[in-house]
């Protein structure tokens, strides 16, 4: 039994349709991030999913449970939100037990689970604080502690990191990992538009664009096997370096074409059967490009090095592309020199350049 | 060049556009205050001296003679207990009028912005078109329904009118303001458990100070210098002190009693202007402390 479930859910405002039926399921213990650009519909669906938007048709079952026309309360989850939403006028103590105390928890139990969730959280003491006396990720702490203090089945985070400054969200990005494996049954919904995040949370990734899902999988089948070309260009920093080109048969098996440059494709697993003649469109990440001696592609030259510290991005071009390259870090390697490309077949990913669907 | 070496400030000039800025400010300061000054000081003198000697000089003899008077004996046609009467049926007006239009505007305002109330923005248009109706186009309807109902002049009868004409403003007020605060902390409060009341009570209101205050400054002070509302519905036993006011000024026999109309004016006005200074203050502290911020 899932526990989470979207069943063709409609949203709309107004006259606009937000969503067309979309339907998502979530196991429990799951940690689920939904990943996409602005825009994209990710929030809307979460709010759905919390019950803070009506749902135009559709169901949404938590826990077995159907909820749909539930209040926020009533659902068994508890939220964490972008602007940390804590109550201004309340002192932290107060900002965590307020949930309770509307479920007319009784006093020691209160006081109780604030106290284990203020432990678990190291904000123990804060508590008599108000927020305006606390730091952005103190804030973000508290406000995870009024989640946990609600004992809910489902968390659900609106981008909860992305008011907080890159080191306080590394860590708190760390936190909220342990905190899931703690927890052990909970279940997480996490919406961002972070990649960086989503892979390193997620037991699986739902990238969103357009309000329609993209492709649903583990971090790796993402980052490895995009399923299309938005989600292979939406995820890896530096970018997916992509060439347009066309399959071609020989006797070998199909060979991928552009221009002067073919790489026989035999090795590659297709998804979909190619036919010969096609525009493609060949990805591949820039760690998976060698530089060494036996570089198929010649007649390239480097115009940019970015040292990153562990690795460095060589960024060549020729008078067709512009490809990024990963490196090791500790090569010495000077714009204007000259470079020959080496790829590995079973590493990239080939797109039909009409469609931009994986192949 | 002149052979200093510029450092640390820029020395200030003064500048003939400076100066006329200046004096334009003084001069207009002077404007205002002349009146007030005015009222002071003729206040404090007798009224054969009021009589003899120019208006904006200095009393030669103070007295608060016309301040006891203007208080405790001025006469209001035929009654002749001052303007203290009036003074507390004001009061008597005011302070429910204050509260419960400020508490409907609150309530209003919220439910309008928060709650996606169905036909929001049309009710909030039908409200905001009624105040821009003359309000002397509602005075005879009103005074028909009110005595039909049997609450014609009698100070629920003026209290109500306060209410009903503070409600477009005191709605857009709050709705305004509870629109600006971040959406988020009202779905919190929603997963958290809390209805309509519950997240009024306790997350918006206390967050809504500064609004508050402002509101209160804009009430007190409307209700407090209303004239037509309170001569049409208060009724004879609960005229508010501008009407007594207005009462005393027309009613002199013998000779016009300057320092003692002045000094009545000026016992009307106290209200407004205690307002201002006291919660003016307090108007800045709740923007500067933040509370709007999340």
């Amino acid at each position: 039994m899932a526990a989470v479930s979207v069943r063709d859910v409609s949203v709309a405002f107004e006259a606009v349709r937000v969503f067309d039926g979309l339907s998502l399921d979530i196991e429990q213990g799951e940690f689920v991030v939904l990943l996409g650009p602005s825009g994209c519909g990710k929030s809307t669906l979460l709010n759905a999913i919390a019950g803070l938007l009506d749902v135009a048709s559709g169901q949404i079952f938590i826990g077995g449970r159907n909820v749909t026309w539930e209040e926020p309360k009533d659902r068994g989850i508890a939220m964490v939100f972008q602007s940390y939403a804590l109550y201004p006028r309340m002192n932290v103590r107060e900002n965590m037990s307020f949930g309770l105390k509307m479920a007319k928890t009784s006093r020691p139990e209160i006081e109780k689970r604030v106290h284990q969730a203020a432990g678990l959280l190291q904000i123990t003491h804060l508590l008599d604080r108000r927020p305006d006396q606390l730091s952005g990720g103190q804030r973000q702490r508290v406000a995870i502690g009024r989640a946990l203090v609600r004992d809910a089945a489902v968390f659900l985070f609106d981008e909860p990191l992305s008011n907080l400054d890159a080191k306080l969200r590394n860590e708190l990005r760390v936190e909220i990992k342990r905190l899931h494996a703690r927890l052990g049954k909970a279940t997480m919904i996490y919406v961002t538009h972070d990649q960086i995040e989503a892979m390193t949370l997620a037991d699986r990734i739902v990238v969103m664009k357009e309000q329609k899902i993209q492709q649903i999988g583990s971090p790796a089948e993402i980052y490895g096997r995009p399923s299309n070309l938005f989600v292979a260009e939406f995820i890896g920093s530096p970018q997916m370096n992509f060439i347009k080109g066309k399959l071609e048969a020989n006797g070998a098996g199909l060979e991928f074409v552009s221009g002067k440059r073919r790489l026989p494709l035999s090795r590659y697993q297709f998804t979909d059967r190619p036919s010969s003649g096609q525009e493609i469109v060949l990805g591949v990440r820039p760690e998976h490009l060698e530089t060494g001696e036996g570089g198929t592609w010649p007649g390239f030259q480097i115009d940019i090095v970015e040292p990153m510290g562990a690795d460095t991005v060589i960024w060549c071009s020729d008078e067709k592309d512009t490809i990024q390259v990963r490196t090791s870090g500790n090569r010495k390697i000077t714009p204007g020199e000259r470079l020959a490309l080496g790829i590995d077949p079973t590493q990239v990913s080939l797109f039909a350049a009409e469609s931009g669907d994986r192949l | 060049m002149n052979g200093v070496e510029p450092r640390g400030p820029r020395p200030r000039r003064v500048t003939i556009a400076r100066t006329g800025l200046y004096a334009f400010l003084v001069s207009a300061a002077l404007f205002f205050l002349l009146p007030l000054w005015i009222m002071v000081v003729t206040s404090l003198k007798p009224m054969e001296e009021i009589r003899r000697v120019n208006i904006v000089a200095l009393p030669a003899t103070v007295t608060f003679e016309a301040w006891a008077k203007a208080w405790s004996s001025a006469c209001t046609g035929l009654e002749c207990n001052g303007i203290s009467v009036g003074f507390w049926n004001s009061v008597r007006i005011l302070v429910p009028s204050v509260i419960l239009s400020i508490a409907v505007g609150a309530v209003n305002g919220y439910a309008l912005s928060l709650w996606r109330v169905r036909g929001a923005n049309l009710l909030f248009g039908i409200l905001l078109l009624g105040a821009f109706i003359p309000y002397q186009v509602f005075l005879y309807p009103l005074v028909r329904i009110f005595s039909t109902a049997g609450v014609y002049n009698s100070l629920p009868c003026i209290v109500i009118v306060h209410v009903i004409f503070g409600l477009p403003t005191m709605t857009l007020l709050f709705r305004n303001y509870y629109a600006g605060i971040p959406i988020d902390l009202f779905k919190a409060a929603r997963v958290d458990g809390g209805g309509f009341w519950t997240i009024f009570l306790r997350v918006m209101l206390p967050m809504s100070t500064p609004m508050l205050v402002v509101a209160t400054i804009l009430q007190v002070t409307g209700i407090w210098n209303d004239f037509i509302f309170g001569l049409t519905f208060a009724g004879r036993e609960n005229l508010p002190m501008t009407v007594q006011l207005n009462n005393i000024v027309h009613s002199t026999q013998a000779e016009l009693a300057y320092n003692v109309d002045m000094d009545a004016t000026m016992l009307a006005a106290l209200v407004p202007l205690v307002v201002y200074f006291v919660s003016g203050r307090w108007f800045i502290r709740g923007i500067a402390a933040g509370a709007v911020k999340g």
